[in-house]
């Protein structure tokens, strides 16, 4: 696409005007159905843990008391907790203040880090007691209580995957914000107000960083033309384009909603 | 689709809304502690869940927006909540399941 | 309908002449471009058919004598049949009309340049070709599996042939599946041009739009079963496998949770399809449109209600079992509604025996044989007689390949002067048509009585009371492959030496008929509006 400016504030606003596929609405919409998904893949394990818990109910009343509640409880309020985060993130987003916005998901990221922590030691613990799956101990439980501890590692195991590339789409989201927004590829200027001859041509951003110098001008030069291709740059995530950023968060809440459900499904059953 | 930037959904909620739903889940989450302390036989897993329902939704509402959304993401959220009804309802039918 | 555009100057290079950010193959398997999409999966899918058929035809000669004929070791005619059925149904009949004509046509039918997110519709065909190819390698990467295409357990936890890369590989062409259904779902909300209302889409918008749900909401279920499978496979799990506590049945419940829905994500494309073609070769305007539209979004729902119609006989209790057959027997309504619908399309209408409408037609009578097959099977007292038998084997043929597969030959054969800018040959389109019909019958009818006097399905060895039906059935296998052969290579032939095609040889209204054929690029050369009802026919319209 080509645009022409003749001042560094109508660059920034030409800028804005390029034609990238972008439709806020469609993308949310496509973030949500994404969401039902996981719903829906959750919920196949949840069949299995209705269907279960229904027969064995006592069993997974005693399995249940082998959880720690305290760790459990812990957990559930950190990822709450990283959830407000998470939403904080996208008001300061809203509000123009990037950087608050940055330690903000920063800071949802560690809430992950620390929950996985806990989970960590709660399976270790479990794993060293010999609870884990096809474990000879395990086997010799009763029925109800294997079937108790195979949803467990498989629903708590998916749910904690989860965490983890929920972390990893949040620091890339942090890094992106925290990058400049815009990339110019090059510039055309029309009607120059002063000779030419002997400058050089440059663009620079908002900070007087330079984004592209040209060579120098000979003179009896009076149009300078540099055509402006703007590549379809990398993702940007800034105070009029933060769809990317609302939609790692919505899948960050949805991990967090998952725990919602599995806290008293595991742990409060007792 | 050439839409112009900045059509950002616009709905601001503020920070103090979200901590205030921050304290309300908080709250939620020691109720429902507590309440597991409490030996109400069958009743206590309707419980447990009748609160991972407010939880969440409290989370849907107003950390993921959905209540300021338009009415098509609700509709089709409904659609998701009665379809895993649906398959969770329907299985429970066949009694034979998992003696 | 009425479409502006600004008239039809071929004035743009079309979607095959562009000149792409690379060049030759790679202009393909890494354009965004929705067209060359759609024709990338119609191409692997027709490939992959191709092997399924292969596949079908050793079958056939090994049936046509009880024990061994050209296969000496039973396990092996196990892992064929598997494999069979995981090609044909994941790699053909699940994609089928949705990622190749859906792909192709959606954005054209709703007025846009592409669908909601390309990138993601590129990664959805690449997961496609990866999940294709995982599961082909675990034919060859140690024993072939053998658990049939249902990866039953506790057989599928047991056995050590390959299964877990099976598994793995239909865990990801889900993906593929769940990706282009909220693609699709995305544009059809989003991307409609002025004037493309949702009571003016085409049907095939509809159809596709309503198997996209399903899509997203079917699919994830089996991808966690499947895991669960692997994980049990791996790591001893213990959710299903009755060794460990857990209950074989509600694999079965779970498989099918999908698996039925599946067989819908098979079969509503199709009818789309046929929405489209009936109108265009009966030149009149569908009956009932609003019916047919609401009776896909119907299957979509009621469809969701019937899975555990497969396992009547497993031992679920009987009130399931009667919750179930009821809800089965609901589920046959709506489809029938588009029966009586597209027979009364052509009642009076000015009807043209041409290529498409000869698939059309044949895709009535196939279907509607097997859908009351179904009906049959739902009925308790019959299925426990039927179950397993080949009676089952001809009605999903009846209904996937009499269904959907001549659905999407009819769709080929109606929209490939559009996608190709070429004519083909329509004798010996209809030749071939003829060739295929006959000896689908021929072969699938059979089944039916056999199955109906007891000849069992997955069975390498039989009585030889049956052998002169298998033999039948296997000659109308060859008459079959015969038309199947070519019909194909009648439109080979023409992709290369095809007369040029005009821009709506058929004379139809929809959306795609008044843009070039080949489209441009960008679909339109510029954004159309729509106005006037989905298949209003002029009484004369110049070809």
């Amino acid at each position: 696409m080509n645009h022409t400016a003749t001042t560094g504030g109508g660059a920034q606003a030409a800028l804005r005007e390029v034609e990238h596929h972008f439709d806020y609405t469609g993308r949310k919409l496509g973030m949500w159905l994404f969401l039902f998904t996981e719903l829906l893949l959750f919920g196949g394990l949840f069949v299995a843990y209705a269907i279960y818990r229904h027969v064995n109910f006592a069993d997974f009343h005693t399995a249940a008391k082998d959880l720690d509640l305290v760790l459990g409880t812990v957990n559930t309020v950190i990822l709450l907790t990283s959830s407000l985060t998470m939403a904080l993130s996208i008001t300061a987003m809203q509000k123009g203040n990037r950087r608050l916005a940055v330690w903000l998901v920063a800071l949802t990221v560690l809430c992950g880090l620390a929950f996985l922590v806990i989970k960590y030691f709660e399976w270790t613990a479990k794993i060293s007691h010999g609870i884990y799956p096809a474990s000879p101990e395990l086997m010799k439980l009763p029925q109800g209580e294997v079937r108790f501890f195979g949803l467990y590692y498989a629903m708590t195991g998916l749910h904690g995957l989860h965490v983890i590339i929920g972390m990893v789409l949040l620091t890339v989201m942090a890094v992106v914000i925290a990058r400049k927004p815009f990339r110019v590829h090059s510039f055309r200027v029309e009607d120059a107000e002063e000779p030419l001859a002997g400058a050089r041509p440059a663009i620079v951003d908002a900070g007087g960083w330079p984004l592209w110098k040209g060579g120098v001008i000979d003179e009896n030069v009076e149009h300078l033309s540099v055509v402006v291709r703007l590549k379809p740059g990398p993702e940007t995530i800034h105070p009029s384009d933060y769809v990317s950023l609302e939609n790692a968060g919505l899948y960050w809440h949805l991990v967090d909603i998952i725990w919602i459900f599995l806290f008293p499904l595991f742990y409060l059953i007792t | 689709m050439e839409h112009g930037h900045g059509e950002n959904g616009g709905h601001v909620v503020s920070y103090r809304t979200f901590v205030g739903v921050w304290l309300a889940l908080l709250m939620l989450t020691a109720l429902t502690v507590a309440v597991s302390g409490v030996d109400l036989k069958r009743l206590s897993v309707l419980t447990a869940l009748a609160v991972a329902c407010i939880k969440t939704s409290l989370v849907l509402g107003i950390f993921m927006h959905l209540k300021y959304e338009d009415r098509i993401f609700k509709v089709m959220f409904l659609v998701v909540v009665v379809t895993l009804a649906i398959f969770i309802g329907l299985t429970f039918t066949d009694t034979t399941l998992a003696r | 309908m009425a479409v502006d555009v600004a008239g039809r100057s071929h004035a743009l290079p079309d979607y095959l002449n562009h000149r792409a950010a690379y060049s030759g193959i790679l202009s393909w398997v890494l354009s965004t471009d929705h067209k060359r999409i759609g024709v990338m999966y119609l191409v692997s899918q027709l490939a992959f058919f191709l092997v399924g058929v292969g596949l079908g035809f050793v079958m056939r000669l090994e049936m046509l004598t009880p024990g061994p004929t050209v296969i000496s070791n039973p396990a092996v005619y196990n892992a064929i049949f598997t494999v069979h059925g995981v090609i044909m149904i994941f790699l053909f009949v699940i994609p089928g009309l949705i990622a190749s004509f859906g792909n192709f046509f959606l954005p054209i039918m709703i007025g846009a340049k592409d669908v909601a997110f390309p990138f993601l519709n590129l990664l959805s065909w690449w997961l496609f070709i990866i999940g294709a190819f995982v599961a082909i390698a675990s034919l060859f990467t140690g024993g072939l599996p053998d658990t049939g295409w249902t990866f039953y357990v506790p057989y599928s936890i047991q056995t050590n042939t390959n299964t877990t890369l099976a598994l793995f590989g239909v865990f990801i062409l889900g993906f593929s599946s769940i990706l282009t259904g909220l693609n699709f779902v995305t544009t059809v909300h989003q991307m409609r041009a002025p004037g493309m209302r949702w009571g003016r889409m085409p049907l095939f918008v509809w159809a596709i739009y309503a198997t996209s749900w399903i899509q997203i909401l079917a699919t994830p279920v089996l991808g966690i079963t499947l895991l669960l499978v692997m994980l049990e496979r791996m790591l001893g799990i213990g959710v299903f496998d009755p060794a460990r506590g857990g209950d074989p049945v509600l694999y079965q419940h779970l498989f099918w949770i999908y698996s039925h829905p599946a067989v819908y994500i098979m079969i509503l494309p199709g009818m789309g399809a046929i929405s489209e073609i009936i109108p265009t070769f009966a030149r009149r305007t569908i009956f009932g449109y609003k019916f047919i539209a609401g009776s896909s979004l119907a299957i979509a729902l009621f469809g969701s209600l019937v899975w555990a119609h497969h396992m009547f006989t497993v031992g679920i209790g009987e009130r399931a079992a009667v919750i179930f057959s009821l809800l089965t027997f609901l589920v046959a309504v709506p489809s029938a509604i588009k029966v009586f619908n597209w027979v009364s399309t052509l009642y009076r209408g000015s009807i043209e025996l041409r290529p498409p409408m000869l698939f059309a037609l044949a895709f009535i009578f196939l279907f509607s044989i097997g859908g009351f097959t179904g009906l049959m099977q739902g009925a308790l007292a019959l299925d426990i007689h039927l179950h397993d038998t080949y009676f089952v084997v001809a009605h999903f043929h009846y209904v996937m390949f009499g269904g959907t597969g001549f659905a999407l030959f009819g769709a080929l054969h109606y929209w490939f002067p559009k996608m190709f800018g070429r004519m083909y040959n329509e004798k010996v389109a209809t030749i071939a048509w003829a060739l295929m019909f006959v000896g689908f019958n021929v072969l699938y009818f059979t089944m039916l009585l056999m199955g109906w006097l007891g000849m069992p399905r997955r069975y390498y060895d039989y009585l030889p009371q049956y052998q002169s039906w298998h033999v039948v059935a296997t000659v109308g296998s060859w008459i079959l492959i015969a038309g199947v052969l070519l019909m194909l290579g009648n439109l080979l032939v023409a992709l290369k030496r095809g007369e040029k095609a005009p821009d709506n040889p058929w004379g139809g209204v929809t959306p795609e008929w008044s843009t070039s054929s080949p489209p441009p690029v960008e679909n339109f050369e510029k954004t159309p509006t729509f106005t006037g009802g989905p298949y209003d026919f002029p009484t004369e319209v110049a070809r």
